[in-house]
């Protein structure tokens, strides 16, 4: 019942993000735009970086990237729903909350894993080069995490109900990560301050991560921790999401 | 079908620093027959939604005990969704979704299989007249045909008892008396208990076998509507006058055929009057033969405000 219940909620998001046709070229868009205008400049500065090849840098930050920004604003429509008294109608139903949390991350995680094939594709047209084993646990990992932030995502837009207090703390949060995550720049060229405070967001020991896989660098302690750390991650985001939908308030 | 003793909602507020208790509900017992059509009438905030959110297992009361559909609500939440429908006040399907589908996903939400989903979501759109609406965003409908599909997806899976919060609020009255007749059919055509809220007097007496008023949190009345409006004898009309020296005899004029004292408030006059509408034309000829200049006339059938005023002494506002 519970994976009937998933799917069934799934198939529903699914089909009513693809009647919204717009929304998706601007998801596909965006990556594209920071790969072409963005990556050129790292090209020249990749020797000084530390990397032979810059796009196993760059494209490791953007899947990041990727999954948090594309994730952590799924509240929006959830608020949506929830004025429209979708959530409520579904949580008389005999179906599992879980259920209907799950069914709706499931199809953004769907939507990330689209979004990250091109943008790594588009990435090889551009010149990344590195170990292919490598990119596949990397992405795998960044769908991980994802899922997590989607549920957090949820979480938060179902706790807020708000469009403007979600926009609010979802920039608040977001723009520090960005900085402080080494996603566009590797946090490795920045004075050590910088690096000691960077040392405290798991965002970044998880696109650090990413980039030694891409680079096909397996046993190192970075890709221990990006390991550790989207473990821990998604087991909260799920246990906060699925808290949140079980709250009989909701 | 329902049967619930001394059901009760306190709710926790902070306020700065201090911490507040409101009581939503403050112990109600409801008894519904197998078949009945209820209806729960109050102004907003005196407990109604609170009190159906708890009969839908989407609130857990703070005290009391309820069985509803059969099923015991604190330990059988689940077959007690299984066997209610629920339309909410706030509407049930996604404005971009399409609106077949949305009905179709709800009834499979039920366990129900596709095939039959689909087959009950068509039949009823066929009952609910919104057929050529299938494939229609739910944002296009108008906002009766918005309301029939919430009560499609509230009927999907064949509920014994449909509840339905302040269904036609927000809808024209054409709209609404359509919707009435659907609510009647519920019963007539698929035999289904029926418990509603509402805060219109007019339409619990349209629909309802029996009404319950709440106040406060607490059950004041239950009735028959033409037990209730008897309690309230007549229409209210009210007249008002071009200038002061027309006020008395327009009073006189009044108190002949009114059911209650006339009150005087500046220039305008009012008092019940038993069947107001037929009574106009009548009053109207004998206002021109007092001489007296009426500005502008009307007349209202006894609302929820006037049976409340009959029964807890005081007014209420409407549409807060």
């Amino acid at each position: 019942m519970f994976f009937r219940d998933t799917f069934i909620v799934f198939r529903r998001q699914l089909r009513i993000a693809l009647r919204e046709p717009a929304w998706i070229a601007i998801g596909l868009l965006q990556p594209v735009l920071y790969l072409a205008l963005f990556g050129p400049l790292l090209e020249p500065l990749a020797s000084q970086l530390g990397a032979t090849n810059a796009y196993t840098l760059f494209v490791p930050g953007l899947i990041v990237q990727l999954a948090i920004f594309g994730a952590l604003f799924v509240g929006f429509g959830l608020i949506g729903e929830w004025r429209d008294g979708v959530i409520e109608a579904e949580r008389v139903t005999p179906a599992s909350r879980t259920a209907l949390l799950l069914g709706r991350v499931l199809k953004d995680v769907l939507q990330i894993f689209v979004q990250g094939a091109i943008l790594i594709g588009l990435g090889f047209a551009f010149g990344l080069r590195g170990s292919i084993g490598g990119m596949l646990i990397g992405f795998a990992l960044a769908l991980i995490l994802s899922t997590a932030v989607a549920s957090a995502g949820y979480a938060l837009g179902l706790t807020l109900k708000s469009e403007d207090s979600l926009a609010a703390v979802a920039n608040g949060v977001t723009l520090p990560v960005l900085l402080l995550s080494g996603i566009l720049l590797p946090m490795t060229i920045a004075p050590q301050w910088l690096q000691t405070l960077s040392d405290f967001v798991p965002i970044k020991h998880i696109v650090q991560g990413i980039r030694d896989l891409f680079r096909g660098d397996f046993m190192t302690a970075g890709v221990a921790w990006a390991i550790v750390w989207t473990v821990i991650l998604v087991i909260a985001g799920l246990w906060i999401g699925t808290r949140t939908f079980r709250r009989q308030n909701a | 079908m329902i049967h619930a003793t001394g059901l009760a909602r306190e709710f926790h507020t902070k306020r700065g620093k201090e911490r507040a208790v409101v009581t939503a509900v403050a112990g109600v017992d409801i008894d519904v027959a197998e078949g009945e059509i209820v209806g729960f009438l109050g102004p907003n905030g005196a407990g109604k939604t609170t009190t159906l959110r708890m009969l839908t297992t989407l609130l857990q009361p703070t005290s009391g005990s309820a069985t509803v559909a059969g099923f015991d609500l604190a330990t059988e939440p689940v077959k007690v969704r299984q066997n209610i429908g629920y339309v909410s006040q706030s509407g049930s399907t996604s404005s971009a979704a399409l609106a077949g589908l949305e009905v179709v996903d709800h009834g499979m939400l039920y366990g129900i299989g596709k095939a039959q989903a689909t087959a009950r979501a068509k039949e009823l759109f066929g009952q609910l007249d919104l057929d050529g609406l299938w494939d229609r965003p739910a944002k296009t409908l108008s906002g009766g045909q918005r309301r029939r599909l919430d009560i499609a997806m509230g009927l999907v899976h064949d509920p014994k008892l449909v509840f339905l919060d302040e269904p036609t609020t927000g809808l024209d009255p054409q709209a609404r008396a359509n919707l009435w007749t659907h609510i009647s059919d519920l019963r007539e055509k698929l035999g289904s208990t029926v418990f509603l809220t509402t805060h219109y007097l007019d339409e619990a007496d349209a629909l309802c076998d029996r009404v319950m008023v709440i106040d406060h949190g607490s059950i004041v009345a239950s009735d028959t509507p033409d037990a209730l409006k008897r309690q309230v004898s007549g229409d209210l009309v009210a007249l008002s006058v071009g200038n002061e020296a027309d006020v008395a005899a327009a009073a006189d004029t009044l108190a002949a055929i009114a059911t209650s004292e006339v009150t005087i408030d500046g220039l305008l006059i009012s008092a019940r009057v038993l069947d107001g509408g037929r009574s106009m034309p009548d009053l109207l000829r004998a206002l021109d033969r007092a001489k007296v200049e009426v500005t502008s006339i009307e007349s209202r059938r006894p609302t929820l405000d006037d049976v409340f005023l009959t029964l807890t002494g005081r007014s209420l506002r409407e549409g807060e």
